[in-house]
């Protein structure tokens, strides 16, 4: 028989979901048996299944998803023992030879970021290796750094950070800028990934950092950089550990180093700066600012970073999933990439679906794909089958798409053209449990603590937002509130110096634009139609129907429920602080909200 | 008075954070990861420490703490045997860590950063942990729970803390 092989997904998520006993467990069961082998990956992207393991067996693979102790024994005595599918734990069944980037893991994917996220042991360059690895590199370097470029500008391959450059062409100014001494430039990875609701750039580094890697080395090659930078999010302990892992295996073959591949003078290293918490340092000034040890503050451009960044040296920032697309670009041409697409935007985009969803995870869609599809068809839909509000896209810098924009192409002029933005790939879903002036008002909260704080519209102008949301929210806003955050989102955004400021108002923008009846609502009824806001909702028990039972007193955090045993019970609305746990705990449903 | 940072002596300090300077005696730029590790090797970046550190690297204190105070990662404080991280990111939100959050202010009588009086939790909210799939999210030292409601965080510290108090209080 051939050889099996079992995978374990341990990225974050999947230990965060118990991965790691459950690995134990299965290098237990499965010691000494030299017909297996077992595979530590990372994401699969299926992270709402976590833990996820598969059985590889004849080009064939069987993923089983929520897998416990009692799971792995039935997969490990039934099927790599005996062959037999464990049918009720089954998720997904495919052929392991994806056939070009199609359909690699059935649905709509295709995988050119993600191609090798859940299959590989990110720690082992062999097995990065093993799937074209370096190829891309390789081919490369046979080229002149002219032809690099004019490759990635063909490919037509724009920035994943946020603001869609065209990659080419920063590389181009990067390659022109003159340096004192020739090669004495930076080149750095942005890995900051600070929208907080997006995991897209923290899976691709824990699960196959090579990818970045590369796609860097390719970029040094072609802007002529010596120095490599990746700064990454303080948050995400194990990307660094397997960025450290992977650069070490990459010295070691020779990839990064001094005439790195036999090219005379092509002298290339990364080291990795690590974050320390700060959403401004995503922006590219103010994390050059950063990486030399100072507060992080942008400053105004003007100079550039490609004359003027890091040390004042040329340098070249880009976005983890720009760097991963890079590889596969360069090995597989530029029109194998812009065959995918839609408009001006060419090849996949990498998004993190999270929020009311039923699939929650990591996908990879080729551009101009609906969003309908994205969130009906590969997250599944709505959970508990609630109906759709509205998907959050860009996170603080993005804004609020409603239901019927669902047919909106992902691309990053229709999205802009909504007024949310197409951002490094958040997607946070939201039903009609969700109240949007109170996700208006959460992110605001959101850029008001993070604002730097050198530019006073930014500064002031989003706390005066904010105190005006939160009296809205509280049920105190009058009418004219709605103009005010308009006029003062107007001058927020001419008035700030970085991107920060300047799109912080999007939010309340967007959900003024498609949700003004929930503000109305809010302010002239005093009341919150998704029953979120605190002081618009009371709890109430329907003393017709109470059976007296005291369970709701009982969860009560703060005794405010009272009532004589088999007597209707009574919620004091004043000592009320509408956790909600009296309702959850009524037998018999008495107790209502509104 | 030699006791300083939580009981330990200047000296101890001194001892403590000599390997530290070592490691960044003459690298420029390396204000961040010198911070991180007096934080790493005292639980939060003490005054005394900055000085300590500022003056033998000949950087400024106040230049530190000027850098330390901007970024969210440090901490200025004696922090609790157990480290709450609350994710207060979109999707956590979303899924309702907001009542998680009142729920745990409530239960541990502190806001977010501060540290109970016992010394046992301190309560942070951060921005996304990076699990967003199972929100609402928690991180108690390094142990992830997730899918929480406030009875299920409540429950987790209620547990935690029993393991640290002697029998006697209840
Ligand atoms: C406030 C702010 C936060 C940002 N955060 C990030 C981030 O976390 N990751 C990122 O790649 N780009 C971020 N950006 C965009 C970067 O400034 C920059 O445009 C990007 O890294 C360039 O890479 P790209 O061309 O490959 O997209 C942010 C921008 C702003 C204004
Ligand atoms: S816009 Fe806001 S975050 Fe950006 S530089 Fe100005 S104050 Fe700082
Ligand atoms: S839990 Fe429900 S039935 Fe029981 S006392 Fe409370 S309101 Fe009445
Ligand atoms: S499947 Fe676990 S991190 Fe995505
Ligand atoms: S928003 Fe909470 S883990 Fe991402």
């Amino acid at each position: 028989m051939n050889k099996t092989t079992v995978t374990i997904g341990l990225a974050s998520c999947g230990i965060a979901s118990g991965g790691l006993p459950v690995a134990e467990e299965l290098e237990g069961l499965l010691a000494g048996r030299e017909d297996v082998e077992i595979k530590k990956v990372g994401c699969v992207g299926y992270c709402y299944m976590e833990p996820l393991v598969s059985v590889i067996r004849d080009g064939k693979s069987c993923t089983y998803g929520k897998v416990n102790a009692n799971v792995l024994h039935r997969i490990v005595d039934e099927h790599v023992n005996r062959n037999l599918v464990v049918q009720e734990h089954l998720i997904l069944t495919e052929g392991t030879e994806p056939k070009g980037t199609e359909n690699p893991r059935g649905e709509k994917q295709v995988r050119i970021v993600l191609r090798n996220s859940g299959l590989i042991d990110p720690k082992n360059i062999d097995e990065y290796i093993s799937r074209d690895g370096y190829k891309g590199l390789e081919k490369a370097v046979k080229t002149l750094p002219d032809e690099v470029i004019k490759e990635v500008l063909d490919s037509g391959l724009r920035g994943r950070g946020g603001a869609g450059f065209p990659t080419g062409m920063k590389w181009r100014f990067a390659r022109d800028a003159k340096a004192a001494d020739m090669r004495d430039k930076y080149l750095v990875c942005n890995a900051d990934e600070g929208d907080p609701g997006a995991f897209m750039d923290r899976s691709v580094l824990e699960s196959d950092p090579h990818s970045v890697i590369e796609g860097m080395i390719i970029g040094a090659y072609a802007v002529g950089a010596s120095h490599g930078v990746i700064y990454c999010r303080a948050e995400y302990p194990m990307a660094v550990r397997h960025l450290g892992i992977a650069l070490e295996q990459a010295r070691q073959r020779g990839f990064l180093g001094r005439d790195i591949l036999d090219v005379p003078d092509f002298d290339f290293d990364i080291y990795v700066k690590e974050g320390a918490g700060a959403f401004v340092c995503g922006e590219e000034t103010a994390l050059i600012a950063s990486i030399e040890g100072q507060r992080g503050m942008p400053r105004p451009r003007p100079p550039f970073p490609a004359n003027s960044g890091v040390w004042k040296k040329p340098t070249n920032i880009n976005n983890v999933e720009t760097y991963a697309n890079v590889p596969w670009i360069l090995l597989n041409g530029a029109g194998a990439f812009n065959r995918y697409g839609h408009g001006r935007s060419k090849g996949t985009k990498v998004f993190a679906l999270a929020g009311k969803i039923k699939k929650g995870g990591l996908a990879e869609v080729p551009m101009g794909m609906s969003l309908r599809e994205v969130i009906f068809d590969i997250a599944g839909g709505i959970e508990n089958d609630r109906k759709f509000k509205a998907v959050q896209l860009g996170g603080p810098s993005g804004g609020c798409v409603p239901d019927y924009l669902l047919d909106t192409p992902v691309d990053y002029e229709s999205i802009n053209a909504t007024g949310a933005i197409m951002g490094s790939g958040g997607m946070v879903v939201m039903d009609e449990d969700t109240c949007v002036v109170d996700v208006a008002r959460f992110f605001l909260a959101f850029v008001q603590k993070e604002s730097c704080g050198k530019c006073p519209f930014c500064r002031v102008g989003t706390k005066r937002m904010l105190e005006i949301l939160e009296r809205i929210t509280q049920g105190k806003g009058v009418l004219e509130d709605i103009d005010k955050l308009l006029n003062l989102a107007a001058q927020i955004k001419d008035g700030s110096l970085c991107g920060l400021g300047q799109t912080a108002p999007n939010p309340v923008q967007t959900t003024i634009k498609y949700f003004r009846d929930e503000y109305v609502a809010h302010i002239v009824d005093k009341k919150c139609p998704a029953k979120v806001c605190s002081a618009l909702i009371r709890y109430s028990v329907d003393a017709s129907k109470c059976i007296g039972c005291a369970r709701c007193a009982k969860a009560c955090p703060v005794g405010a429920v009272s009532g004589e045993p088999k007597r209707p019970h009574l919620i004091d609305d004043a000592a009320c602080v509408r956790c909600g746990l009296c309702k959850k705990n009524c037998p018999i449903s008495c107790i209502s909200v509104d | 008075m030699t006791a300083v940072a939580g009981g330990v002596s200047l000296s101890e300090l001194e001892a403590r954070l000599f390997p530290i300077v070592e490691r960044y005696r003459g690298r420029e730029g390396a204000a961040i990861p010198l911070l991180a590790d007096v934080q790493k090797e005292l639980g939060y970046v003490a005054e005394e420490a900055v000085e300590y550190v500022g003056s033998e690297l000949g950087i400024p204190p106040a230049e530190l703490f000027g850098v330390a105070t901007f970024y969210a990662m440090f901490r200025f404080q004696p922090q609790g045997k157990y480290v709450v991280r609350l994710c207060r990111g979109t999707a956590c939100h979303v899924q309702g860590s907001a009542r998680v959050a009142e729920q745990l202010e409530r239960t541990l009588g502190v806001k977010d950063g501060g540290t109970t009086e016992d010394l046992i939790f301190t309560l942070q909210y951060v921005a996304c942990l990076g699990c967003c799939s199972l929100a609402p999210v928690m991180l108690v030292n390094d142990e992830v729970h997730g899918r929480l409601t406030p009875e299920k965080a409540v429950a987790v510290l209620e547990e935690l803390r029993k393991k640290s108090v002697p029998e006697v209080s209840r």
